[in-house]
C-alpha cells in the first residue's frame, strides 16, 4: 500500500474534523476522493504530509503509514517527508520566480552542492516534457512563471514536483481554478503520470472522478462512508449517502 | 412615457451628489492650503539667503553668518547611525513577528507594545535616552545616544512597515515552499524577503525623513547647539539641522530674517525629497510586481 491510514483523528481545536478514518491507497493507482464541502478531504491530504501541523492547535491521533513507514513517529524527518509526498493545490500557486527557478526550487532545496549547468537543463527539460509544457515554455524560461496562464501555472506546479522524485502525489481540487478546456488538459496529463507516481486526488467534479480514477472514496463529515473501485462506487454505490452525492442530492 | 426618463428622485439623489462631491473637495482643499502657504512663505522669506556658502560653511558671529555646513553632517551622522541600530533589529523582529511567532498571549502582549510605543511622546522618548543611553550606558552626550534614543523611537514604524510588506507576500507561496520541504529560513530568505524588500525599503526611506526633523530626541542626548568642529566619531557631540533651527529662531540675538527660513526650507526640502524617493520607488516596484 501506498498510504494506510489507522484510526486517524483530527481535531482543530475542539473541533472534530476526521473521525477514525481506515484508508488504503493502492501504489501506482489514481484514487480519487469526493464529498461535500468541509468533509475534511483537504484535512486529510494535509495530514498525510503532515503539513496541517504547523497550526499549534491542531491535534491528530492514529496512525498514517507511507509505504510501509510510519509519517508520524517522532524520529521523521518533515523535510523528507515532504519532499517524497508532493501536493499541488486547488489555486496554481506558482513562484514568483522564473520557470525555471520554478522547477528547480525543489532540488536546490535538497542538494547540497551546486549542480552543473548542464544538468539543471537537462532536470528542467525533463520535468516539463512531463507535463507537456515543454513546447509552449521552451523559449521563455526565464520569464516569471507567474505571467503564464492558469493552466500552465498548474502543470508547472505539478513540474516542479518531479525533480525530487516524489513517491506520492497529493492533489487538492487540482482543476477547480480552470476553465473546462484546461481542465481536460490538466486531466489528462494527471493520467499520464498514472504508475509512475501514486496519486490521491480530490475533486468536486464527478465526471472527473469517474474519468479519471481508479479508485473512489467517499467522505461525509469526517467519516470514510465507503472506498471500492470507481466504476463500482458510480454504477452500484453500496450506500444511499454515496448514491445521494453522486447524484447531486447533496450541497 | 418612456422607462429611460428621469425621476424626481434621480433628480434630488444627483443635486446631493454634487453638494456632497463640492464639500468633500472643499474640506481637502483647506487642508492643503497650510501647507501652501508654509511652503510660500519659506520661500519668499529665505530669499537671497541660498548660496554655495550657505550648505558649505561653518556658522559665523554667533550663529548670525556664515552656513550650516556642520548642521546638514551632524544630520547626516545621526540618521545613518540611527538607520544601522534600528534597521537590523526592527526587520528581524518583524522577520520573527510575521514568519515564525504563533499567535499566543505573548506575541499579542508584543505586538500592543509595538503599538503603544508608537504613541510615546518624543519628549519622553528623550528623557528615556538620557537615562538610558547617556547615564547607565555612559555614552555620554553623543551622536551614539542620540542615534539610539532615535532609533527605539522610530522602532515601531521600521516594524510595522516591514511586517506589512511582509503580510502583503500571498500566504500560497509559502505553502508551496513548506510543502516542497522548504523551512522557514529557505521560504523567507528565496520567496517572502525578495518579494517584500522594496516595501520595506520604503518604509525606511519614511523613516529617515521623519528622523531628520526630530529635535527633542537629540537636544538632551548628543545635539550641540554650536561646535566649532565637525564630529569625528559617534562619541562626539554634533550640531543638527533641527535644533539649529530651533536655536537661531529663539535663542540667539540678531539673527538676520532670511536666515531660520533657509534652514527650515532646506529641511522640509530634505524630506521631500526622500519621501518623492520613497514614493517614486513604490510606484516603480508596484509596476514591476509579479503577481
Ligand atoms: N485551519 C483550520 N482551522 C480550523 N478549522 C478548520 C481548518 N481547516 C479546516 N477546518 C474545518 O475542518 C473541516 C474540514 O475542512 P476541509 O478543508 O478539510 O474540508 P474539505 O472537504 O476540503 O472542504 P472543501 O471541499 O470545501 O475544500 C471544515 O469544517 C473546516 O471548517
Ligand atoms: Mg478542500
Amino acid at each position: 500500500m501506498a498510504i494506510e491510514t489507522k484510526g486517524l483523528s483530527l481535531w482543530y481545536g475542539d473541533f472534530q474534523a476526521l473521525f477514525d478514518v481506515d484508508l488504503s491507497v493502492r501504489e501506482g493507482q489514481i484514487t480519487s476522493m469526493i464529498g461535500p464541502s468541509g468533509c475534511g478531504k483537504s484535512t486529510f491530504l494535509r495530514t498525510i504530509n503532515r503539513i496541517n501541523e504547523r497550526h499549534s492547535y491542531v491535534r491528530t491521533e492514529g496512525g498514517v503509514e507511507v509505504f510501509g513507514e510510519d509519517v508520524m513517529a517522532e524520529d521523521v524527518e518533515l523535510v523528507q517527508v515532504r519532499k517524497q509526498i508532493g501536493m499541488v493545490f486547488q489555486r496554481p500557486n506558482a513562484l514568483p520566480i522564473s520557470i525555471r527557478e520554478n522547477v528547480l526550487f525543489g532540488l536546490k532545496l535538497h542538494s547540497t552542492k551546486k549542480m552543473s549547468r548542464a544538468k539543471q537543463d537537462d532536470e528542467v527539460e525533463k520535468a516539463l516534457r512531463r507535463v507537456l509544457l515543454w513546447d509552449t515554455v521552451k523559449d521563455r524560461l526565464g520569464d516569471v512563471a507567474t505571467s503564464l496562464s492558469l493552466e500552465e501555472q498548474q502543470k508547472l506546479c505539478i513540474a516542479r514536483l518531479l525533480p525530487m522524485k516524489p513517491r506520492v502525489l497529493l492533489m487538492d481540487e487540482p482543476c477547480s481554478a480552470l476553465d473546462p478546456k484546461a481542465t481536460s488538459a490538466v486531466e489528462d496529463l494527471i493520467w499520464e503520470l498514472r504508475g509512475e507516481y501514486t496519486i490521491l486526488i480530490v475533486t468536486h467534479n464527478m465526471a472527473q472522478a469517474r474519468r479519471a480514477s481508479d479508485e473512489c472514496i467517499f467522505m461525509l463529515m469526517g467519516k470514510v462512508i465507503e472506498h471500492t473501485k470507481t466504476e463500482e462506487m458510480f454504477l452500484t454505490p453500496g450506500h444511499q449517502e454515496t448514491a445521494d452525492y453522486i447524484e447531486g442530492r447533496y450541497g | 412615457m418612456s422607462s429611460f426618463q428621469t425621476t424626481d428622485l434621480n433628480q434630488s439623489n444627483r443635486r446631493k451628489e454634487s453638494l456632497v462631491r463640492i464639500l468633500l473637495g472643499m474640506v481637502t482643499l483647506t487642508l492643503i492650503i497650510p501647507v501652501g502657504i508654509i511652503l510660500v512663505t519659506l520661500i519668499a522669506k529665505s530669499e537671497g539667503t541660498f548660496s554655495w556658502a550657505f550648505f558649505s560653511e561653518f556658522p559665523r558671529n554667533s550663529m548670525t553668518e556664515g552656513g550650516i555646513f556642520p548642521a546638514l553632517v551632524g544630520t547626516l551622522w545621526l540618521v545613518a547611525v540611527a538607520l544601522l541600530a534600528s534597521v537590523p533589529f526592527g526587520v528581524a523582529a518583524a522577520i520573527y513577528l510575521s514568519e515564525y511567532a504563533e499567535d499566543t498571549a505573548l506575541t499579542r502582549a508584543i505586538n500592543l507594545a509595538i503599538i503603544n510605543l508608537a504613541g510615546v511622546p518624543s519628549i519622553v522618548h528623550a528623557l528615556f535616552g538620557v537615562g538610558a543611553f547617556v547615564l547607565f550606558f555612559e555614552f555620554g552626550t553623543s551622536i551614539l545616544a542620540a542615534s539610539l534614543t532615535m532609533a527605539v523611537m522610530t522602532l515601531p514604524v521600521v516594524i510595522v512597515a516591514t511586517r506589512e510588506s511582509l503580510q502583503a507576500v500571498p500566504q500560497p507561496f509559502r505553502e508551496a515552499c513548506w510543502n516542497m520541504g522548504a523551512t522557514r529560513w529557505q521560504t523567507i530568505w528565496r520567496i517572502v524577503l525578495p518579494n517584500s524588500i522594496s516595501g520595506i525599503l520604503t518604509g525606511v526611506i519614511l523613516e529617515v525623513s521623519r528622523t531628520v526633523g526630530e529635535t527633542a530626541p537629540i537636544m538632551f542626548t548628543g545635539a550641540a547647539l554650536f561646535l566649532p568642529f565637525l564630529p569625528t566619531s559617534v562619541y562626539d557631540q554634533t550640531m543638527a539641522m533641527s535644533l539649529h533651527l530651533y536655536v537661531i529662531s529663539t535663542q540667539v540675538p540678531d539673527v538676520p530674517e532670511g536666515l531660520p527660513y533657509g534652514v527650515a526650507l532646506t529641511l522640509i526640502a530634505i524630506v521631500m525629497i526622500l519621501n518623492s524617493v520613497s514614493i517614486g520607488f513604490r510606484t516603480y516596484l508596484r509596476g514591476k510586481k509579479k503577481w
